[in-house]
């Protein structure tokens, strides 16, 4: 069969021959950093096929059963119908376990991807115009994907999700004035919340947030697609050029490529590496508690800020107007994502620069950028750290009441320190012209005894 | 050190620039190379074929063995496989080309006058602009409530909702399956969680720990006294904070070589002195553990006597200190 | 060139042994005496001596304790004598320290001689657990009631203001059974009115289990949840796509 006929018979029917002629012409800049995005997509891709399984088998009710399954420690127990699904999918369905340990490895590598993707995005300046609207979309994202996480850890009932759905009542309710309002509406009164949440979080979970997620990658991608990539400098690179790999056939290869090593590291993940194990954990009942509960990675920050944060509530007037939670699970993350979303217009401010920028920064020839964006992060990973570290640094000998307090100095201080740091060391590369990984590359020239001059590599 | 080589570099270019030609256009990085590669397509054919055998591997482990490790191994190696075999297809078979694309020109000033333009020619005639926009925007804000009021169906009304509890005077104290909880059982360093006899376990103002102190040793808040017959303290489970379950009681056999009773919140370490009536010593709770008064019935079972001392569970807007 | 290498080499090999050691157990301590409270007079002097010269700067010369170094250990009792000893929790170093497990300081006929001395001064015998008689899911049931909090619900142990839980691994029955008695440290204490012998062997029975838990998901990463699954993302899931995204693009030229 010759390569005419197929483009023909879509000819034919679609009109849609000038689209291909210029999709399959299409130019992709190669650099690899421009992979963790997609690094994200295609988790996302793995996140819905192996969903998609799971849905089949989960039950998402709060309605107490006897766990009569494989699992003999359980056996007996009154538990929820989800917890009890959730161990059926685990020990008596077929690759269920496999299919469940790769749908959550892919959650927590789906927002490592994302972080990553943002920081190249931040550091090489690509949120400037044309592409702040793609930025917006993106920051946009991040919060819905955190979300969407944890609601889905959140959908088995066991013992540490229960818990985390606990402090996120607390921190719904701790929201001034419509805090208790908005709280018993989302849980249907009081927690743990009427027999509609599980279904309504279920529902969140598989079909609002998904929708909304798929949404706004296509938007994100139309955006990129109407635009073009963004490139660093280099050879015949210009602002009005895009220089790299035509999408067919060697650009489309790779990518698929990478869907399938995505793929493959989240499925060797799910099947050797064990994640979540519910069975462990035991079901969630209101009055019990473990030691070492922790969200998942990307809730870290927000758990970090809930220890360090000293315990203040203002009261007035009889009525309790600021709870202590809101601090750290509502005040810390509209701050951070303020910044995030405000970002390119106050680098627009700052330099008065409100021009259209195709061409990336490196890193170092933009110093102050670097610095602020370095401190930044410092800010939120010390906070991230502080919730996370607490048994190691016991291990080591810090008791609890000194890790606070350490951590208390360090989210003022670090990020200060490291923003002279980051900032003085991206003058002294950008000047010296150093490589900060590869080292000097440049022609080393010396005086010679006779006078002249003389070059080595 | 440094600026000798920064001055020594400035020579070179200099020098260099001297020999340079005059700036050309930027040279045409475009290039294509579709030599053949048949190395690379054997071990690309190779690869796939042994990403078939897996694949077959993991459909046959499913129905003969479907074990969670050698299920991931088998299809994670297959996949692999294939990405590698897809990668080394764009990298070394298919042809090599680096493309020039030129970038589109977003802004076109025409278009953008004549779209402009055309906003504004759909204004002509009307004459009470504000009008219109006012009685609009009353519309709107009608309408919105309208499509909001319906969300407030999803859920009951908050009232004192929050501060209800199933304790009251005279209420007995029971373990989980029932039991009663009498007074003896609740020996000194030991920690006991009860429920209100008869109510919801699961709610949230049900569940609470008791303890025992010395009476000596008690240091409760005022109007307290007689909450604590034989130095027996009833406090809510639910730690004030954020609502995880206070599981831990510091109990020290020895206090002058460690530290006091406490009650530690294992979420966010919340630590309440228990002689204090649950004041918080350490930790970002707010207020401390509300207390239930407890007295003794005759037959030595656990009775509450009355409700809690404040609102259980972590605080909201009308939650009074 | 080599430079770079060996930086993602080195983060490999770091992030590998951080998750590991996050996973790893404790060093191993010695296993401890299988004491039985002997009667025998010559035993209960050895003891008595023993006790002068190692124990009785904190305790008092007559075991009456020493006020602010270290509590009376009259009425303590067999189970007590033989828990802190043979889990090396005593002799402390400093009366402040919190006891933790080590390597028994003494050799098991010193411990039993010690033994059989306090327990002359009354108190609880070394209680008698039967794990095999333990019935698995009521243990769990009790382990999430009463240990959780503080052991973590695997046993894996934890941490609160002012004291560390240990993790259980390394606890005998007996030990186990022990501790659960005594309360010692600013553990709680459970006599048979709140942990009757039933559920003290079904709970025996479920912490012998935490020693090799259902990891039949793979690697269990020490069974301490989303921190090292966090640590697993980043350092193994996390290089590995930087690399495959390294092999499949280009550097800039």
């Amino acid at each position: 069969m010759k390569v005419e006929e197929p483009v023909r018979w879509v000819d034919e029917r679609l009109g849609a021959s000038p689209l291909l002629r210029k999709a399959v012409r299409y130019v992709f800049p190669e650099h690899w950093s421009f992979l963790l995005g997609e690094i994200a997509l295609y988790s996302f891709v793995v996140l819905v096929a192996s969903g998609i399984y799971l849905t089949l088998f989960f039950s998402p009710s709060s309605h107490p059963v006897v766990y009569h399954g494989s699992y003999v420690p359980l056996q007996g127990t009154t538990v929820s119908e989800s917890y009890a699904s959730t161990l059926d999918l685990s020990f008596d369905v077929p690759a269920g376990l496999l299919v469940r340990q790769t749908h959550h490895w892919a959650a927590l590598v789906f927002l490592v991807a994302i972080v990553m993707h943002l920081l190249r995005v931040f550091f090489t300046g690509a949120f400037r115009k044309p592409r702040d609207v793609n930025y917006f979309i993106g920051v946009t994202m991040l919060a819905v994907a955190v979300v969407e996480g944890f609601a889905g850890y959140s959908l088995p009932d066991d013992l540490l999700s229960g818990m985390g759905l606990a402090i996120a009542y607390a921190v719904v309710m701790s929201i001034p004035i419509a805090g208790g309002n908005l709280a018993f509406l989302i849980w249907g009164g009081q927690f743990p919340g009427s027999d509609a949440f599980e279904p309504r979080l279920f529902i969140v979970h598989v079909l609002i947030v998904p929708v909304i997620l798929a949404g706004l990658i296509g938007a994100h991608l139309a955006v990129i697609m109407r635009q073009k990539h963004s490139q660093f400098r280099g050879t015949g690179r210009t602002a009005r050029n895009v220089v790299g790999a035509p999408l067919w056939p060697a650009y489309a290869l790779r990518s698929l490529g990478l869907l399938f090593a995505v793929a493959a590291v989240l499925t060797l993940l799910g099947g050797l590496v064990q994640i979540n194990p519910v069975w462990q954990w035991g079901h969630y009942q209101p009055w019990l508690g473990t030691n070492g509960a922790q969200p998942d990675w990307y809730l870290g920050w927000l758990i970090g800020a809930l220890r360090l944060m000293p315990p203040i509530e203002l009261h007035a007037f009889g009525k309790t107007w600021v709870p202590n939670p809101f601090f750290g699970g509502v005040l810390f993350p509209t701050v951070v994502f303020t910044v995030l979303y405000m970002w390119p217009w106050l680098e627009r401010r700052v330099t008065g620069d409100r021009l259209r920028h195709d061409l990336l920064d490196r890193p170092r020839d933009r110093p102050s950028r670097t610095a602020f964006g370095a401190a930044f992060f410092t800010w939120v990973a010390t906070i991230f750290v502080a919730g996370a570290a607490d048994r190691i640094l016991v291990r080591v000998g810090i008791p609890y009441e000194g890790q606070v307090w350490f951590f208390r100095t360090g989210a003022v201080l670090f990020p200060i320190i490291v923003f002279f740091v980051v900032r003085r060391t991206c003058r002294q590369l950008s000047d010296t012209g150093v490589h900060p990984l590869r080292g000097w590359t440049g022609a080393i020239v010396r005086r010679t005894g006779r006078g002249g001059f003389d070059s080595a590599a | 050190m440094r600026r000798l080589w920064r001055l020594l570099l400035a020579l070179v270019l200099v020098w260099r620039r001297r020999d340079a030609a005059p700036p050309g256009p930027p040279p045409d990085p475009s290039s294509r190379d579709t030599r053949p590669r048949p190395r690379a397509e054997r071990v690309a054919a190779a690869a796939l074929a042994i990403a078939g055998a897996f694949g077959v591997a993991f459909a046959v482990l499913f129905v003969v063995r479907p074990d969670t490790q050698l299920l991931g191994l088998a299809l994670g190696v297959a996949l692999a496989l294939l990405a590698f075999a897809l990668v080394l297809a764009g990298k070394r078979i298919v042809p090599q080309e680096i493309a020039v694309e030129e970038r589109p020109e977003l802004v076109r000033e025409e278009d953008e006058a004549a779209t402009a333009q055309a906003v504004a020619e759909s204004g002509e005639g009307v004459s009470r602009r504000r009008l219109l926009g006012a009685a609009a925007g009353m519309a709107g804000a009608g309408l919105g409530a309208a499509l909001i009021v319906p969300i407030s169906a999803l859920g009951p009304n908050v009232a004192d909702r929050i501060d209800h509890t199933p304790w009251r005077d005279g209420v007995g104290l029971a373990y989980e399956d029932g039991r009663p909880v009498l007074a003896d059982d609740v020996e000194s360093r030991a920690l006991i969680t009860a429920f209100p006899t008869g109510a919801d376990p699961r709610e949230l103002g049900s569940p609470v720990v008791v303890v025992r102190v010395p009476v000596t040793e008690l240091d409760l808040p005022a109007r307290r006294q007689g909450w604590a017959p034989e130095g027996l303290l009833a406090f809510s489970k639910i730690c004030t904070h954020a609502g995880c379950a206070v599981g831990l009681y510091r109990a020290p056999l020895y206090e002058p070589t460690s530290r006091g009773p406490a009650l530690v919140c294992p979420c966010h370490y919340s630590t309440f002195d228990v002689r204090r009536g649950a004041e918080v010593i350490f930790g970002p709770a707010g207020r401390p553990l509300p207390q239930l008064p407890l007295r003794i019935a005759p037959d030595r079972r656990l009775l509450a006597a009355g409700g809690m001392s404040g609102s259980i569970g972590p605080a909201w807007w009308s939650v009074k200190r | 060139m080599s430079r770079r290498r060996a930086l993602f080499a080195l983060a490999l090999v770091a992030g590998t042994l951080a998750v590991v050691g996050l996973a790893a157990p404790p060093p191993r301590a010695q296993g401890p005496a299988d004491v039985r409270a002997a009667a025998d007079a010559s035993a209960i002097a050895r003891g008595r001596s023993l006790f002068v010269s190692g124990c009785s700067s904190c305790h008092g010369m007559d075991a009456r304790g020493r006020p602010g170094r270290g509590p009376s250990v009259i009425g303590a009792g067999a189970a007590a004598a033989d828990f802190y000893l043979s889990t090396g929790r005593m002799p402390l170093a400093e009366p402040r320290d919190e006891p933790t497990r080590a390597p028994p300081a003494y050799r098991r006929s010193d411990i039993r001689a010690l033994v059989a001395y306090i327990a002359a001064l009354g108190g609880p015998t070394i209680p008698r657990v039967a794990p095999q008689q333990g019935r698995l899911r009521e243990g769990v049931h009790a382990f999430a009631d009463h240990c959780a909090g503080c052991h973590q619900i695997v046993g894996r142990g934890g941490i609160a203001t002012g004291a560390v839980a240990p993790p259980l691994q390394e606890a005998t029955p007996t030990q186990i059974a022990e501790a659960v008695r005594i309360g010692p440290y600013v553990m709680p204490r459970f006599s048979e009115r709140q942990i009757d012998a039933q559920t003290l062997d079904d709970l025996v029975r479920y912490v012998r289990s935490t020693r090799h838990p259902d990891d039949r998901g793979g690697w269990g990463i020490g069974n301490l949840g989303p921190v090292p699954e966090g640590m697993v993302a980043w350092l193994l899931a996390g290089v590995a796509l930087l690399i495959v995204a390294r092999l499949i693009g280009e550097r800039t030229s």
